[in-house]
């Protein structure tokens, strides 16, 4: 399958090789109907080796949740067969509900009905903290 | 409504403010004996710290108020799974202004999203204790006159000791801070916590030896090391009593030096240093009744 096959839908270009399974789970992929391809290992020219997804429909996709797993995926938008946009994503400022905080301290870890919510403290150096402990993610 | 979560949701002229009042309580506290006539301070403690409760409920009874609580979670509703949620929704029926002890931290902020009346953190885990550090500010600026122009020495667990991550925080916006900081090589600051001091562009001085800089210290904040911060009980032994301070050590320090210990101590502080002027620590702990009085007013809106 290559681009032109997809009539209405994305390519997530440039993902780091080896993070396709973990967006295709994150993204809920397995869940869509349409045809969705992963491309492991791809040559690319600036990264060496790259994984690609494709899907072919234009669902919601969560950029805040793309953007946290890897800031450098470019999102190819198809419409009629043509590329009619390129999304530059970023890293979102807050999370919800995509990583868990593992402080075992943490009033997360005892009241399940609370939202995971990570707020970016150190944009160079991509530190998350929990919004309620201010654990980080990394540490 | 306000709550104080962390110490960093007060402004430097909130704090410098309360400081202010908590100095007239101390010079006449019969003035405000009756500013709480008829409210009700509600200490939620869910895990036991009687002398932090003890100095919020004697703060609000010697502004005439009253007290209610519970000092741990097993004689309250919580051992039978309820919410914090739900026990602040009920208990802000009962209460003008509620001070939460937990031992999970962000218990107090999850309080604080559906409170109806103000919340006081008194602690969460090993998190946040914004009146401690309101207390540490307090008797800095009773003891010394100022809360600028001061070398502040902390010593002992600089690594999990977080009222001493905080009072960094809270000293951060006075001028000419300097800090020298004493520790074990397995309980110095955190990286983080030295990116603040370096971004502020505050000058700083690590060490092992308690001695090294003594002459040149204003302040020396000593701390307990937290058994319950270690996983391995030889490491506790071997770090716990690895400073203690006694008057041999305090023969080259300033003669107005001013020691401080958020208590209660363990070895950290020989009972010979206690006579000497320069302890500030039990004087300290009655601050914390008179910062606790001034919180109490602002967060109800009592002027
Ligand atoms: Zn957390």
């Amino acid at each position: 399958m290559n681009i032109d096959s997809i009539k209405n839908g994305y390519v997530l270009d440039h993902i780091k090789a080896g993070k396709a399974m973990e967006i295709y789970e994150q993204l809920n992929l397995a869940n869509l109907d349409c045809q969705v391809a992963l491309i492991t290992n791809a040559k690319s020219k600036k990264m060496g080796r790259k994984d690609i997804i494709k899907i072919d429909r234009l669902i919601d996709i969560d950029l805040d949740k793309l953007g946290f797993i890897d800031p450098n995926i470019t999102v190819d938008v198809v419409k009629e067969e043509k590329l009619i946009e390129k999304k530059k994503i970023d890293l979102p400022e807050k999370i919800v509900n995509v990583a868990k905080c593992k402080n075992p301290r943490c009033i997360t870890s005892v009241e399940k009905d609370l939202d995971q919510i990570f707020v970016l403290t150190d944009k160079e150096n991509q530190i998350y903290r929990c919004h309620y402990c201010e654990t980080s993610l990394k540490d | 409504m306000k709550h104080l979560i962390d110490i960093k949701d007060f402004s430097v002229e909130e704090i410098n403010d309360l400081i202010k009042v908590a100095k007239n309580i101390i010079k006449s506290p019969d003035k405000y004996s009756h500013k709480c006539d008829g409210k009700i301070l509600a200490t939620l403690f869910f895990e036991p710290s009687t002398r932090t409760r003890l100095s919020f409920e004697s703060a609000m009874l010697r502004l005439g108020g009253n007290v209610l609580g519970f000092s741990e979670a097993s004689s309250s509703s919580v051992s039978k799974g309820e919410s914090v949620a739900d026990t602040i929704h009920v208990v802000g029926g009962y209460s003008d202004v509620i001070a939460m002890r937990h031992p999970k931290e962000g218990a107090p902020f999850v309080a604080s999203v559906k409170s109806s009346v103000p919340i006081i953190n008194a602690g969460d885990g090993g998190h946040n204790h914004p009146t401690q550090t309101l207390t540490d500010l307090l008797t800095i600026s009773q003891e010394k006159g100022r809360l600028d122009n001061l070398t502040i020495g902390l010593c002992g667990d600089l690594k999990f000791g977080r009222t001493v991550h905080s009072l960094i925080n809270a000293m951060l916006r006075y001028k000419n801070i300097k800090f020298v900081l004493i520790s074990p090589d397995e309980l110095k600051l955190p990286e983080y916590m030295i990116k603040v001091l370096e971004s502020s562009g505050v000058e700083y001085i690590e060490t092992n030896d308690i001695e090294e800089y003594m002459g040149d210290l204003d302040i020396l904040y000593m701390t307990r090391v937290q058994k319950e911060r270690f996983f391995n009980e030889q490491d506790y032994i071997r770090l716990k009593d690895y400073y203690i301070l006694n008057l041999d050590k305090l023969k080259n320090a300033k003669k107005d030096l001013c020691i401080m210990h958020p208590l209660p101590r363990v070895n950290e502080i020989s009972t010979d240093v206690d006579d000497d002027p320069r302890a500030a620590y039990f004087r300290q702990a009655e601050y914390g009744v008179y910062i606790r009085m001034a919180l109490i007013m602002y967060m109800l809106g009592v002027k």
